[in-house]
C-alpha cells in the first residue's frame, strides 16, 4: 500500500498521568486475595509502602512524566528505589505524579452515581488543593459536595454496602459503595477499578487537549484502550470507557469506542486511529487509556521477600492525539504496520519477525535504520525480584539477534545494538500502559529537536490468558520525523 | 512426565525449576513445601534440544537461543536439579 506523505497521520502530542495510590494496593488483585486468606498480610503490605515523596523521587516515575529521558537511567545508581532524585518535580514535561488524597477527590468528581463518599473534614482539606490544580475547574469542585460524616461512612462499611478508602494506611477518609446488591460486575471493587480507569484517562485527555493545541470541543473521536472492560452481569465487557472519559474531559463533539487486545490495545488503537484519520473519516482522534488498579501490588511478595518497598503503588494513564498531517508532528508510517496474523504462530520468533522485520522490509529499511525501539518497557526493578526477568532487555536482545541473523551486525555486537537501539525499562507494570507507549512523548520531543529520526513501537498481547485461544497477538508501527 | 521451561534468565529458571521439583523456594505459591519431584529441563539444554527436529528447533527457538544467556540458564538448571526437597 502506498501513501502520499501528506496523507500520513501524525501524532500531535502525548501526555501521561501517574497517581501514587499506596492505600489502594490492598485492592489490587493479588494483595486482596492474599489478605482474604491471611489478614496479617495487610500489615506486611502496609509496612512496605512508600511515601508520596519517595514515589516522586523514584527515577523511573520521573522518566514516565518526562522529568528524565529513559537513557538517563543508565547513570542513576541501582537500586533505583535506594537512590532518590534530588528536588523531584510533581509536574514533568509530559504529565504529573498526583498524590493519593487529591486522587480520591478526582474519583468523587468523576463519579456520576454517588458511589464515592468522602469524609467531610477530608473533603474540606482537599478542596483548596484541588482548586489550585491546573486541569480542574470550578464546576469540578462543585461535584466534591460537602462530604459525609465519619458515622455515615462507618455505617455503610459496617453493613457491607461499601468498601473503605484509607489515607496514610489507617485514616478512614471515604468509602466506595456497591453499585448493585447481587451483580459482581457492579461490586464496589470492580467499580473502583472502572472509575479509577475513567478519571485517569479523562485527566490525561484534559492535559493532552492543552498540550496538543486541539481543544476538547475539536476532538471528534476517542479510542479507549485501557484494560478495564466495564459492563453489568449480562454484558460484563460491553461498555464504553472512551466516551465516559471524553465526557469528563468536555469532548462534547466526540463519539468513541473501546479497543480490547490485552497489552497491545494501545498500539492497536494508535494504528487504527491513524487509519481512520488517513481515510478522512475523522480529523482529531484521542487515544486514551486509564489505569489497571487490579495490578497494584501484583508482585508484592517478591518485593517484601527482598525487603524492598512495594513498587507497584502507582496507577498510570496516557492520552495521545492522532490527527491530519500538520507538516510538523511525527508521522505514523501506515505503509509499515507490523501485524501478527492468525496463521503466524505464537513463538517469540514468529511474533518478532511479524512485528519488526516484515514491516521494515516493506519500506526498504534495515533493523539498524530505526533509531530506537520501544517495546515492553516494564521496569526491571519491579519484575526481577519475582523471577520475571528484565523484560525489555530480553526483547532488545531478540531484536539484536534478528539483526545478527540478517547479517546487519556481527554476533558479538548484540549488546551494543541492544544498548544503542533500546533503553532501560522504566514503566510501571500497568499491563497495557507498559507496552511501548511510555516512549511516545520522548520520541516526539527528540524528533522535534532533530536528535531522532525514527522509532518503532511494538506491543504484544497474551491472548491465551483469556482461555479461549492459545494465540498471542502483536502489532507495531514506525513513527518518523515529519519531512514535509 | 518431564517439565520443560522456556524462562528468559537464570533467576527465573532456577525459581521455576526448584518449584516443580523440590518445592517453591519463595514460599509464595501453592507449591511451597510441596516436593513434586518432577524432572525439570530448559528448552535450551542439550538433553532437550537433541530430541527435537533441528529445522523446527531453529525455526521456533533459534532466535531465543541467540538472544538469551544460555550458559547462565543451564548453570541455574544444574543448581536447581541439585537442590534437595524443601522441609515441610
Amino acid at each position: 500500500m502506498h501513501f502520499q506523505t501528506q496523507q500520513l497521520p501524525v501524532i500531535r502530542a502525548t501526555r501521561y498521568l501517574l497517581v501514587h495510590a499506596p492505600d489502594l494496593v490492598r485492592y489490587g488483585s493479588k494483595p486482596s486475595r492474599e489478605i482474604e486468606r491471611n489478614a496479617a498480610q495487610l500489615d506486611l503490605i502496609n509496612s512496605h509502602l512508600r511515601s508520596y515523596e519517595e514515589a516522586l523521587a523514584y527515577a523511573p516515575n520521573q522518566v514516565y512524566v518526562g522529568g528524565l529521558y529513559p537513557d538517563d537511567l543508565k547513570s542513576v545508581a541501582v537500586p533505583w528505589f535506594g537512590h532518590a532524585l534530588e528536588n523531584p518535580a510533581r509536574h514533568g514535561e509530559f504529565g504529573e505524579i498526583m498524590p493519593e488524597d487529591e486522587f480520591y477527590g478526582v474519583l468523587r468528581i468523576g463519579d456520576s452515581f454517588d458511589m464515592v463518599w468522602l469524609e467531610e473534614n477530608f473533603t474540606a482539606e482537599i478542596r483548596t488543593r484541588l482548586a489550585a490544580h491546573p486541569l480542574l475547574t470550578a464546576e469540578d469542585l462543585k461535584k466534591l459536595g460537602d462530604g459525609k460524616s465519619l458515622g455515615q461512612l462507618n455505617e455503610q462499611i459496617k453493613k457491607g454496602a461499601a468498601i473503605p478508602l484509607y489515607l496514610n494506611k489507617h485514616r478512614l477518609v471515604g468509602c466506595f459503595l456497591h453499585g448493585h446488591d447481587e451483580d459482581p460486575a457492579l461490586s464496589a471493587t470492580r467499580l473502583l477499578e472502572n472509575l479509577a480507569c475513567k478519571v485517569i484517562a479523562a485527566l490525561s485527555l484534559r492535559n493532552l487537549n492543552v498540550a496538543s493545541g486541539i481543544p476538547a470541543q475539536a476532538v471528534d473521536f476517542i479510542l479507549g484502550c485501557g484494560e478495564e472492560a466495564i459492563g453489568d452481569r449480562y454484558n460484563p465487557g460491553g461498555g464504553n470507557l472512551a466516551k465516559a472519559a471524553g465526557e469528563m474531559a468536555g469532548c462534547v463533539a466526540a463519539s468513541g469506542v473501546d479497543i480490547k487486545d490485552f497489552c497491545c490495545a494501545p498500539v492497536q488503537a494508535l494504528t487504527m486511529a491513524g487509519g481512520l484519520v488517513a481515510s478522512g473519516l475523522h480529523s482529531n482522534i484521542a487515544v486514551v487509556a486509564g489505569c489497571s488498579l487490579a495490578k497494584l501490588g501484583m508482585k508484592y511478595e517478591g518485593h517484601v521477600r527482598k525487603d524492598m518497598p512495594i513498587l507497584e503503588d502507582v496507577l498510570a494513564g496516557f492520552a495521545s492525539m492522532v490527527g491530519v498531517n500538520d507538516g510538523q508532528s511525527p508521522v505514523i508510517r501506515l505503509d509499515a504496520i507490523g501485524r501478527h496474523n492468525i496463521g503466524a504462530g505464537s513463538s517469540q520468533q514468529s511474533i518478532m519477525e511479524k512485528l519488526v522485520t516484515e514491516p521494515l522490509t516493506k519500506i526498504g529499511w534495515k533493523l539498524c535504520d530505526v533509531d530506537k525501539y520501544a517495546t515492553e518497557l516494564h521496569n526491571p526493578e519491579v519484575t526481577e525480584p519475582s523471577g520475571s526477568g528484565n523484560v525489555p532487555k530480553t526483547n532488545y536482545r531478540m531484536i539484536a539477534a534478528m539483526a545478527a541473523i540478517r547479517g546487519e551486525i556481527s554476533r558479538p555486537d548484540l549488546d551494543v545494538f541492544a544498548d544503542t537501539h533500546g533503553m532501560p525499562g522504566f514503566s510501571p507494570t500497568q499491563g497495557h500502559i507498559a507496552s511501548a507507549i511510555p516512549f511516545l512523548a520522548h520520541a516526539q520531543k527528540k524528533m522535534a529537536s532533530g536528535e531522532m529520526s525514527s522509532a518503532m513501537f511494538l506491543a504484544k498481547g497474551s491472548l491465551f490468558l483469556g482461555r479461549v485461544t492459545q494465540m498471542s497477538d502483536g502489532v507495531s508501527f514506525v513513527l518518523e520525523k515529519n519531512r514535509a | 512426565m518431564v517439565v520443560i521451561l522456556g524462562t528468559p534468565n537464570a533467576d527465573s529458571s532456577e525459581i521455576y525449576a526448584v518449584t516443580c521439583s523440590s518445592g517453591d523456594p519463595t514460599w509464595a505459591g501453592p507449591l511451597a513445601g510441596v516436593a513434586l519431584g518432577l524432572p525439570v529441563y530448559h528448552i535450551l539444554e542439550s538433553e532437550v534440544k537433541q530430541q527435537i527436529d533441528p529445522v523446527l528447533y531453529e525455526q521456533q527457538i533459534g532466535l531465543s537461543e541467540m538472544a538469551l544467556d544460555a550458559a547462565s540458564i543451564i548453570g541455574a538448571m544444574l543448581r536447581a536439579r541439585a537442590t534437595p526437597p524443601a522441609a515441610k
